[in-house]
């Protein structure tokens, strides 16, 4: 009994830690997505902008930890501005098709950019020594490193929840995502709004990007490598909610480690079977709209 | 679409529909284009037949995201299938090319179906995910099954016999040159023959407007799933060609990578036109296969900014742009 | 009269001309140079520019001219189309590269028509080499050093459970069997044999659950680069090395190349391999002195670079002893057993019988000297073949 316990504490904690990451980076996805409509395959990008900022002004400049985390999300929340009122903003009437062959050619282009500036080889994260090591807790260790990650999720999910259910910031975006033209005709600004929530969302990223990347190594391949989970995780969740990616990050994360942990022999099929099931339950996602 | 709003704009729109399907001497010149190099670049043959292979996997693919406008990031699963099918055939003692080749439409044909029934009933990002959870999915199986496929080792041994019992596939790739050739010549009457018939002309209809091809009875999920079978058959074809051509088959012949590409070789010739394939794949292969011996590392980037500046600019690919060029000619006409 | 001078000039420089054409040796060199594996095919290619600059004298006035083609990554149908281009168009009278499996199987049928010799300077497949007689390779096969690390673990002392965890692929698959077979010959158990899947992103589960079941040795293969870097840090994180669980590998888990990056891995890691950058020969000193001078302070060349250098000494090797007409009979003959004792790896020979690479295999300790990681060569298996053929006989033709 005393070992079930133990495998179950192993599965929800590094399951958890794991789904911290892939809600942080995905959350601003989903939302952008629900907002605009906008298929974004590029949001992988910004993620690694995130790591590179974080990992090269510690290595350069020898910025802390904990400061570089706060740089990496203001940088990429900054140059995501850039890219959506130059780039993005033509194509929010276009088609599908458009979006999706405008973002993968966005993203080679940064793969290339990365390689240029940065060459191939992963970036190496120095953690400060207080999160290094395991933290003794009822005669078992855990990893300093996935303890601080769970804390800061825990504390990013309420901050933004707070930031979009308390504050005025926050109806607007709401009301855009359920009715846009009707929000447009109460005098909400949708163009300026869009142009914020993606900030926020890239920004998110970033942050993403740079707290993982002691776990996901940032190197130039990064976005088209882990993009198939960051959509997997706005697909399952449902366009446009906060709760919706929580949720299938949380079973993305425990599920595979679960899987890994009690049946291994499945391998790779668990992610691919559970995504495809669950978009035939709901083809919106679990907490999507209709 | 654009160009036939324009051709009716010159004729009366009776005349446009009834002459729309009759072969025009233009639609020839592919073909033409074809014979020469079998004497004149008589050491290019094996990149000439990938490129006519790849030109029939972006024909199939145009016919789904062409004509019945289905985004989908997972059509090299078939393309795969198709691979995997004619390979294990041909290494398992059966190598004759075109049995091989008719079973290896069938079974993704077969596949196309059937997936096609579960997933066409979604749209938008479910309806990507879904084509991309499939190709994944069977990347990983034939990883995993290495005794059937190889595995990452990909699947050796394949030994074809002589095509019709007399032309033995040969060092020069001529035989997979002419053989290609044909294939892909029979593949482009059937599929022209399909955009000019009446199923033709409504799935164009569903593309551009589901709510009214619903609304005057025409059987859309139906229809869609039809078309994703023959596109499916198609590229299992495609598939089954490269892998008797080439006699090897590995993973990457069923990735996201590939279905990527091929979406971009299409766009980049023109989407829905029956002939972007045949203008697209052609010009990214062949500036593949110069630019990456320019500057190989970097050949990312060019396609990247070749995409953006295709959907910010050029939304037709290269035959749009030789549209609006000829346009501009005939409107100076007095 | 005056005619008859041009005449004989122009026939003197036809001559000529053939005679010059003749004494370059065309190669042709397929490789990763795009896609995602580009920096390996850079390893390689920057070793073999190294060696031609290096010795292109020792083979006077025979010249070499090296055809590059980039395969774009494991895609036999590119690099059979090349090679076949290659062979038809350049007119190549050697062929070397490959760093894919299924590249190097889908050129055997092509070699075998037109009787061109290939030297594998990655490929590590132990039944690459039967596919054609025209096959030479002076990489390593997955065997030749798992097999031999298993029966190293299973002398240490109180190793007596053994645990593998490999990447879920055919080269996994073949070093999981190899470290297995090893093992438990020499008298250990393997308890559990765990692959994981490619498009693993975190690797903490798979440690937790080898950490649970505690067994003496842990022994991992995943490709190097970042995967390496991933299941290292998980491995860290979860104290494995803390919990008294022993961590053996292919020199793949430990990358010359990626070490600098590798920030808190403990030290002790034990690795087979054939080769390491820190090696203390003097041959591999010139080596990587001569790198550096080349390619910058911080440029580190790795195996693939070693197999790419070996397979430029082999191919300067049969043109020296041709004078530059290269005869593929005879090319054969002289691959079949030729060695190379100052190799950066050390002694290496092509094996008479099976055409495949036989090398020291080195048992390296991950240490930390002046800060910075090393792998350290501790002891020296001494001219290793291919276990795998002992085991699988060439079946009667």
């Amino acid at each position: 009994m005393d070992q079930a316990l133990a495998i179950a504490v192993s599965i929800l904690f590094l399951g958890t830690a794991y789904a911290m990451i892939l809600y942080i980076i995905s959350v601003g996805l989903s939302v952008t997505m629900g907002l605009m409509g906008f298929q974004n395959l590029a949001h992988g990008v910004f993620a690694m902008a995130g790591g590179y900022v974080c990992t090269r002004t510690m290595a350069e400049f020898g910025v802390p930890f904990l400061p570089s985390l706060v740089l990496a999300f203001v940088v990429v929340a900054a140059i995501s501005v850039a890219f959506e009122r130059l780039l993005y903003a033509r194509l929010y009437g276009a088609g599908e098709l458009e979006q999706v062959l405008f973002t993968i050619g966005l993203a080679f282009m940064a793969i290339a950019a990365a390689k240029f500036m940065f060459g191939p080889i992963s970036q190496r994260v120095d953690l400060p020594d207080y999160l290094k090591g395991q933290i003794e807790f009822m005669g078992r260790g855990f990893p300093t490193y996935r303890v601080f990650l769970i804390v800061v999720g825990v504390a990013i999910i309420a901050a933004l929840w707070l930031a979009i259910e308390r504050t005025t910031f926050g109806a607007q975006v709401r009301a855009a995502v359920d009715n846009r033209r009707m929000a447009e005709s109460l005098g909400i600004n949708t163009g300026r709004l869009f142009t914020l929530t993606f900030a926020l969302g890239s920004g998110l990223a970033g942050l993403g990007g740079a707290l993982g990347a002691d776990i996901l190594p940032v190197d130039p391949g990064y976005p088209l490598r882990h993009l198939v989970y960051f959509l997997i995780v706005v697909a399952v969740g449902g366009l446009g909610s906060l709760r919706g990616p929580f949720v299938a990050a949380l079973l993305l994360g425990i599920g595979d480690s679960a899987c890994t942990i009690l049946v291994p022999q499945i391998g790779a099929f668990f992610v691919y079977a559970v995504t495809l099931g669950l978009l035939l339950w709901r083809p919106q996602g679990l907490f999507g709209r209709m | 679409m654009a160009p036939h709003a324009r051709d009716a704009a010159r004729t009366s729109p009776v005349d446009s529909l009834v002459t729309r399907h009759r072969l025009r001497p233009l639609e020839l010149l592919p073909w033409v284009l074809v014979i020469p190099p079998y004497w004149l670049f008589d050491t290019y043959l094996p990149l000439g037949s990938e490129i006519l292979i790849m030109v029939l996997f972006a024909l199939s693919l145009d016919l789904i995201l062409g004509y019945a406008g289905i985004v989908t990031l997972g059509h090299a699963a078939f393309f795969g299938l198709g691979a995997y099918t004619a390979g294990i055939l041909a290494a398992n003692g059966w190598g004759e090319p075109i049995s091989g080749l008719a079973a290896a439409a069938a079974v993704a044909g077969a596949t196309g179906y059937v997936t096609g029934r579960i997933i066409l009933r979604a749209h938008g990002l479910t309806l990507l995910m879904m084509t991309l959870v499939i190709v994944l999915a069977l990347n990983e199986a034939a990883n995993r099954m290495g005794w059937l496929t190889g595995g990452a080792d990909g699947l050796s041994g394949i030994e074809m016999w002589p095509l019709l019992g007399l032309f033995r596939f040969d060092l020069y790739g001529r035989t997979g040159y002419v053989y290609a050739a044909a294939v892909l010549f029979v593949a482009w009457i059937f599929v022209r023959r399909i955009v000019h018939s009446p199923f033709g002309r409504s799935l164009t209809g569903i593309r551009e407007n589901v709510t009214r091809m619903h609304a005057i009875g025409v059987p859309v999920r139906t229809r869609q799933v039809t078309i994703y079978a023959i596109a499916a058959v198609l590229a299992g074809i495609a598939g089954g060609l490269l892998a008797q051509t080439t006699q090897s088959v590995a993973l990457t012949v069923m990735t996201f990578e590939r279905s990527g590409a091929i979406l971009i070789m299409l766009v980049l010739g023109g989407v829905g036109r029956l002939y972007g394939a045949f203008v697209g794949v052609p010009a990214y292969m062949i500036a593949q296969d110069n630019l990456a011996r320019l500057d190989p590392v970097y050949w990312y980037f060019w396609v990247g900014l070749m995409l953006v500046v295709v959907v910010l600019f050029a939304r037709g690919g290269i035959l749009g742009i030789v549209d609006r060029a000829r346009d501009l000619v005939v409107r100076r006409r007095p | 009269m005056r005619l008859f001078r041009i005449a004989t000039l122009a026939l003197t420089a036809i001559v000529s001309a053939t005679a010059a054409d003749a004494q370059t040796v065309r190669v042709g060199f397929v490789t990763s140079l795009s896609g995602p594996s580009a920096s390996i095919g850079d390893l390689m290619d920057k070793a073999v520019r190294l060696y031609i600059e290096q010795n292109a004298a020792s083979i006077a006035p025979v010249r070499v001219e090296i055809i590059r083609r980039d395969d774009t990554g494991p895609n036999p149908e590119v690099a059979r189309r090349l090679t076949q281009e290659l062979i038809t168009r350049e007119r190549v009278q050697l062929l070397t590269g490959y760093i894919y499996t299924p590249n190097a199987m889908a050129v055997a049928p092509l070699i075998n028509e037109a009787r061109i010799p290939t030297i594998i300077m990655n490929a590590g497949t132990s039944a690459i080499v039967r596919q054609s007689q025209m096959f030479a390779r002076v990489s390593f096969t997955m065997w030749q050093s798992a097999y031999p690390l298993g029966q190293w673990t299973a002398r240490q002392q109180g190793v007596r459970r053994s645990y593998t965890l490999v990447a879920d692929y055919a080269p996994g698959h073949d070093s999981e069997q190899a470290f297995i077979r090893g093992f438990t010959e020499g008298g250990g158990q393997n308890v559990a044999a765990v692959r994981m899947p490619m498009n693993t992103v975190d690797f903490a589960p798979f440690l937790q659950r080898v950490r649970d079941e505690r067994p003496d040795a842990l022994f991992i293969f995943v490709p190097a680069g970042v995967v390496a870097r991933g299941i290292m840090k998980a491995y860290a994180d979860l104290g494995l090395a803390q919990a008294g669980i022993r961590l053996v590998g292919q020199g793949d888990i430990t990358p010359d190349e990626e070490l600098p990056n590798m920030t808190d891995v403990p030290e002790g890691i034990i690795t087979m391999h054939h080769y390491s950058a820190d090696a203390d020969r003097p041959a591999n000193r010139a080596f990587v002195e001569a790198w550096r001078r080349a390619y910058g302070a911080n440029s580190t060349p790795s195996f693939y670079s070693v197999g790419a250098w070996d397979a430029m000494a082999a191919i300067f090797h049969v043109i020296r002893e041709q004078r530059g007409q290269i005869d593929p009979a005879r090319t054969m003959e002289l691959l079949r057993g030729w060695e190379n004792p100052n190799s950066p790896r050390g002694m290496v020979r092509i094996d008479r019988e099976t055409r495949d690479v036989v090398q020291n295999e080195y048992l390296r300790r991950l240490e930390r000297v002046d800060g910075r990681l090393v792998n350290r060569e501790i002891e020296t298996i001494p001219m290793v073949s291919d276990p795998w053929v002992r085991f699988n006989p060439a079946p009667p033709r």
